[in-house]
């Protein structure tokens, strides 16, 4: 029988079905310090075991400061969390990247980067954007704490088999520097709706996907979850054998492992999706979130839509659109353009690896951050930040008044001391743009690192189609 | 974990769309290590003004709702983030009970696990439930939600009803299949292209 590509992965890690539900084996769990404490808290109460500690593995980077590393934590619940997963993982033998280990990062960029997510395999984490990991082929799941308890206590997940979902993007962007994969994903939210995917498993598929790089795929599979999808998946191909390979954690008789996947890591040319979207790319342009969900978003060069126009006759939605609109203080029908912002969050797991960083440096080379906006870079990871700073990208960012910081995902979701002000606007290259994310009473534009990077030298939301990127 | 048989109160209406888990809990309050003590905090930046003095346009500060154990929502209730604490905080405020047309995934699952029954319903029966004023009662083995006006009936997966009746705790249920977890990691560690 034909299958899609998560038919096939969930059959191979299918332990036990029963009563209208499968019970599938995990092959990495991915912990860190916010969602953990009250699942090994359920352990110890029931004098339960870590069942794989081998499989599983932590890292630190919710609510880890970004600024200078040798300080103590100042925030003492922060700190409390921290060490609480330190403790943890010693009581319970689990390999921890703690602060200060050169390979501490945001969950969703270590796992690649050390080879922990590996195309076929099933990956959770207590995190909703756990879907990154998609992008090499694997199927990953965000789970809540009752379940990162049970995966630790059994290495297995209850779930039901979710539909599948095949979104198709054709076509060739006309300016890729400009119009980048975060462009994307916010036009398939804009289209599909935030519930749009809910209950499925998307399969990315068409040209465009191939030609994207793996830093590219995983913005675009991180975002899956904001359309409401289960995971995000993409086939494994040459590109992602590429960036595996010699990995810390990648299998050691690997030519072998990708011959393996190549062959058994496709959806079968006649497998049928239960729904399927296509998004042709040529003529999408850079994106910006005027509104209080991934949705709410429209082109650079458009306007702030009126309520009625957004909302499409749906009454609820029109409310919402009203709410959005005074959270955000936007008047509908002003220029995007004439959007002025007070902060620029350059990272998160969406947008913080290498590419990203190197492509917003292209648009801050040589240039000063307005005199009116606070502006910071956030690496994804250790790594990231020293294999930037080995091709001066530092220099480039803290030249033009950029802050440079220390990995961990930061003004993504402020849990540390890098918030936004009651009232501030933010051009932030994040993921949620819900009201109070990066702060209360703070208000998030969702968009592209380039975009992000244009806003903080002009102070204001810009056609980045009208710079050179080359 | 409690089990589920019936429950009998007014039903809070909260009339939003796309209700998202960084509005339930905001991130300041998930620093805490324990699942308890987070209902204060729900809804927090909706719930108080700066001053920790309650808003009072909105539903939750109606004393008319001050011990409902139901609550009423639009589309897409607890989207985004995986959060559990969003969870732990609407039953920690008393809430047993979530009727709305749909529900994020990932938030549907941590209901169960915590005792909250979510119940879907169509669209039109959900605005008669926003309309009624009387006590509603929910009865999950019947499956139905009944007032002096309404009588509906809901859908559950049959897994999720028995964990909920019977407060089950589902890694006890998960290890009673100890053998064919065992059997599984046997089959792996003799494949040649093994990643567990």
């Amino acid at each position: 029988m034909s299958k899609t590509l998560f038919e096939k992965i969930w059959d191979s890690h299918l332990v036990k079905e029963e009563n209208g539900r499968s019970l599938l084996y995990v092959d990495r769990h991915l912990v860190h310090e916010v969602t953990s404490p009250q699942a090994f808290d359920g352990l110890r109460m029931n004098k339960r075991k870590v069942r794989r500690a081998d499989l599983t593995f932590a890292t630190m980077d919710h609510n880890v400061p970004t600024n200078d590393r040798s300080l103590p934590i100042v925030d003492q619940t922060s700190s409390i969390q921290i060490q609480t997963l330190e403790k943890n993982c010693k009581e319970f033998g689990i390999p921890l990247f703690d602060i200060h280990s050169p390979n501490q990062g945001i969950v969703h960029v270590i796992g690649p980067e050390l080879g922990i997510t590996l195309p076929g395999s099933t990956i959770v984490c207590g995190d909703s954007h756990t879907s990154t990991h998609g992008a090499f082929g694997a199927l990953a799941f965000g789970i809540g704490t009752s379940d990162v308890e049970h995966v630790l206590a059994t290495q297995c997940i209850w779930m039901q088999k979710s539909k599948t979902f095949e979104i198709k993007i054709d076509g060739k962007r006309k300016n890729p520097h400009a119009v980048t994969a975060k462009d994307i994903i916010l036009s398939i939210i804009k289209k599909i709706g935030t519930a749009g995917a809910n209950g499925t498993v998307i399969e990315y598929r068409g040209e465009t996907i191939s030609e994207l790089t793996m830093e590219q795929r995983m913005t675009i599979c991180n975002m899956s979850i904001e359309a409401g999808a289960r995971a995000g998946l993409i086939a494994p191909d040459e590109k992602t054998f590429q960036y595996l390979r010699g990995r810390r954690y990648a299998p050691q008789n690997y030519d072998e492992y990708v011959e393996y996947w190549k062959e058994n890591l496709k959806t079968d040319s006649n497998a049928k999706f239960d729904k399927s979207f296509t998004l042709v790319a040529d003529n999408i342009l850079p994106q910006v979130s005027w509104g209080t969900n991934p949705a709410m978003t429209v082109d650079v060069t458009g306007n702030v839509p009126f309520p009625e126009e957004y909302a499409n006759g749906n009454v609820e939605e029109e409310k919402a659109a009203v709410k959005a609109l005074q959270y955000m203080d936007l008047k509908p029908g002003i220029p995007v353009t004439d959007i002025y912002i007070d902060r620029v969050f350059i990272g998160s797991c969406t947008n913080s690896r290498l590419e990203d960083l190197i492509e917003a440096s292209k648009v801050v080379k040589g240039n000063k951050v307005s005199s009116k906006v606070r502006a910071m870079v956030v690496p994804g990871s250790q790594l990231v930040k020293k294999n930037a700073e080995e091709l001066g990208l530092d220099r480039i960012f803290k030249d033009a008044g950029f802050e440079w910081r220390e990995s961990g995902c930061s003004m993504c979701l402020g849990m540390n001391p890098d918030i936004l002000a009651a009232g501030e606007r933010c051009a932030s290259t994040s993921n949620r743009n819900f009201e109070g994310r990066q702060g209360a009473g703070g208000r998030t534009h969702l968009v592209s690192p380039v975009m992000a990077a244009a806003a903080a030298i002009w102070g204001h939301f810009v056609d980045v189609r009208e710079l050179d990127l080359n | 974990m409690e089990p589920f048989k019936k429950i009998k109160s007014i039903a809070t209406p909260l009339d939003k769309v796309n209700v998202d888990t960084d509005q339930i809990i905001p991130k300041q309050f998930l620093k805490l290590i324990q699942k308890t003590g987070f209902g204060q905090y729900l809804f927090y930046d909706w719930r108080y003004e700066k001053d920790f003095t309650q808003k009072r346009d909105f539903v939750l500060n109606n004393p008319k709702f001050k011990n409902s154990k139901i609550l009423l929502a639009r589309d897409n209730f607890g989207c985004g983030s995986s959060r559990e604490h969003a969870v732990w905080a609407l039953l920690d405020y008393g809430f047993r009970a979530i009727i709305s047309t749909s529900f994020a995934d990932i938030f549907y699952n941590n209901c169960f696990k915590n005792g909250v029954l979510p119940i879907k319903v169509s669209a039109k029966l959900l605005q008669q439930l926003f309309e009624a004023t009387s006590e509603i009662e929910i009865d999950l083995d019947k499956q139905t939600i009944t007032s002096d006006k309404l009588s509906i009936s809901f859908e559950i997966e049959p897994h999720w009803k028995k964990i909920l009746l019977e407060g089950l705790d589902d890694i006890a249920v998960t290890l009673q299949h100890e053998n064919s977890i065992s059997n599984y990691e046997k089959l792996q560690a003799e494949s040649k292209f093994k990643i567990s």
